[in-house]
């Protein structure tokens, strides 16, 4: 019971403190930042907000986050699909993909069925999308069109939905009746720590740039030092895990950091491409959902893997 | 009232139409929406996208053919005060100008598509001439143009099951029939008024 509080507790005073932060990153003038980063910043504060509230009522109603975690997917899906070209002939393999195989995966994460719902979407999805877009009788671009299901289906869904999966996940070494949740929490909060970090030390230290055109502000010192400054805090939170060794915690923290900027580095690259739509009217806001998540989708289902395999209960 | 308020949530989360009004307010004064049309969802989504005061003395007009078969249809026409017409039988002499105009009277909008049917590419098609002579008898109507934008996605010709991808609705500053304007050049000029808010 006093871990679940002190880990709300120090989650609450990292948030207030980076809301400070942007706050005063927003009155700075002098700095010479420019305005679009800081209310980015801003942005991605105001989603660990978002999360930390979700994540709050995971303590005591795991279904409910499932279901948030599940409008959470089907918004993001709906604003990746927005964003690619489809064309008439994916219609009938679209409405099949929203409105069954996103909420069957969640029903099957909230009832923790593993071995169906690791597979309901790369292999059953993924067999029936390339189908029922044959079976439309439109053949241009095949390939391209199929893949752009499934690709917007594995991310914004399958992906996500390893995230709210941590909630019955079974450790060996669970203590406490709200163990579950506050891996959830430690998950979540180091993803969303280990963005802010690697973009503050990148705009702090950052001299090499990874790919100018696809991100221009994500740099090599802000994705190693960030995963480092990570992998500290998690380090520092180990007694909240299952992780029984300080130093397995800090791994842990260093992956999921590893792989969300990994998520970011995805989706900038298919909002470059797709330049001309994501700035355009259609997704509200400069954001938008999918943009506020990447990071998780990426680091959701490694995360769940590696602490299946390396700490679950046999 | 119930149905109004359900039909108009449902409208939103199918499109996640986005609404905007680009150097134009919301208002409650006589106006006719002027559209592009890409889909059967196009009459509710403009309709559920105005504020609830202006929404009540909005009529759209919809297609007899489609909103008078079934049911369900025939209510829903009911529900957001359609008016409807038969596109089959459109006579000089039974023109539905004066149909429309008698019907609105003093107080009433109208929510005109006038391209005359749902264009499958999503682009938008040449106007008919319904608009022209609708302002030549009320010249002081304000002509509002509307775009928008990716409905053809959510539910195109032919399907009729929705995709719930986003959309957005724009709305435009108002233009009028100037006096002597010739027909096929106000129309360009209101087709352009819709084509040129979709970069906006």
């Amino acid at each position: 019971m006093l871990k679940d509080w002190a880990l709300l507790g120090i989650v609450l005073v990292l948030l207030s403190l980076a809301t400070f932060v942007g706050r005063w990153l927003q009155r700075q003038t002098t700095l010479g930042l420019d305005k679009r980063s800081v209310d980015s910043f801003n942005s991605r504060v105001n989603a660990w907000w978002f999360f930390s509230l979700v994540l709050g009522i995971a303590f005591f109603q795991p279904t409910l986050t499932v279901v948030l975690f599940g409008l959470l997917s089907f918004w993001a899906l709906r604003e990746f699909v927005t964003l690619t070209p489809t064309s008439m002939g994916d219609h009938r393999a679209l409405f099949w993909v929203f409105f069954f195989f996103t909420p069957m995966q969640f029903v099957l994460v909230s009832l923790n069925y593993y071995d169906f719902f690791s597979i309901l979407i790369p292999v059953y999805a993924f067999l029936f999308i390339a189908a029922r877009v044959a079976i439309s009788g439109d053949f241009k671009r095949f390939l391209e069109r199929v893949a752009k299901v499934q690709f917007g289906l594995l991310v914004c869904v399958y992906c996500l939905s390893f995230a709210p999966a941590l909630l019955f996940l079974e450790c060996k070494n669970m203590d406490g009746n709200y163990a579950n949740a506050r891996l959830l929490f430690f998950f979540v909060t180091m993803v969303l720590i280990s963005e802010l970090l690697q973009f503050l030390l990148g705009r702090m230290f950052g001299k090499h740039v990874i790919a100018e055109v696809v991100d221009s502000t994500r740099t090599w010192e802000g994705v190693i030092g960030g995963s480092g400054a990570t992998a500290i805090i998690g380090m520092s939170l180990y007694w909240a895990t299952p992780f029984p060794a300080w130093w397995q915690a800090a791994a842990m923290a260093a992956l999921i950091a590893v792989m969300a900027s990994a998520g970011a580095m995805t989706l900038a690259a298919i909002k470059k491409d797709r330049g001309e739509v994501s700035t355009g009217t259609l997704i509200e806001g400069h954001a938008g959902v999918l943009s506020r998540i990447d990071a998780v989708c990426f680091a959701a289902p490694v995360f769940y893997h590696v602490t299946k395999y390396f700490f679950g209960a046999a | 009232m119930i149905t109004e308020t359900l039909l108009t949530w449902i409208a939103r989360f199918i499109s996640g139409a986005s609404v905007r009004w680009v150097d134009s307010q919301p208002d409650t004064c006589q106006r006719v929406y002027f559209a592009n049309h890409t889909s059967h969802l196009d009459v509710v989504l403009v309709w559920s996208a105005l504020p609830t005061e202006v929404r009540q003395i909005t009529r759209p007009i919809a297609a007899k053919d489609y909103w008078d078969r079934g049911y369900i249809r025939r209510h829903l026409a009911q529900v957001f005060n359609a008016m409807l017409i038969d596109r089959k039988k459109i006579k000089v002499h039974q023109s539905p100008i004066d149909l429309m105009l008698s019907e609105i009277g003093s107080t009433h909008s109208l929510i005109i598509f006038p391209e005359g049917g749902r264009n499958a590419e999503g682009g938008v098609g040449e106007f008919k001439s319904g608009l022209y002579y609708l302002s030549k008898k009320r010249p002081e109507l304000e002509l509002i143009p509307v775009f928008i934008n990716n409905m053809n996605r959510i539910l195109p010709r032919g399907e009729f099951l929705p995709v719930p991808l986003l959309s957005s609705l724009t709305f435009g500053p108002p233009i009028w029939l100037e006096a002597g304007e010739p027909k096929a050049e106000f129309l360009a000029r209101a087709r352009e008024a819709v084509v040129s808010l979709k970069d906006r």
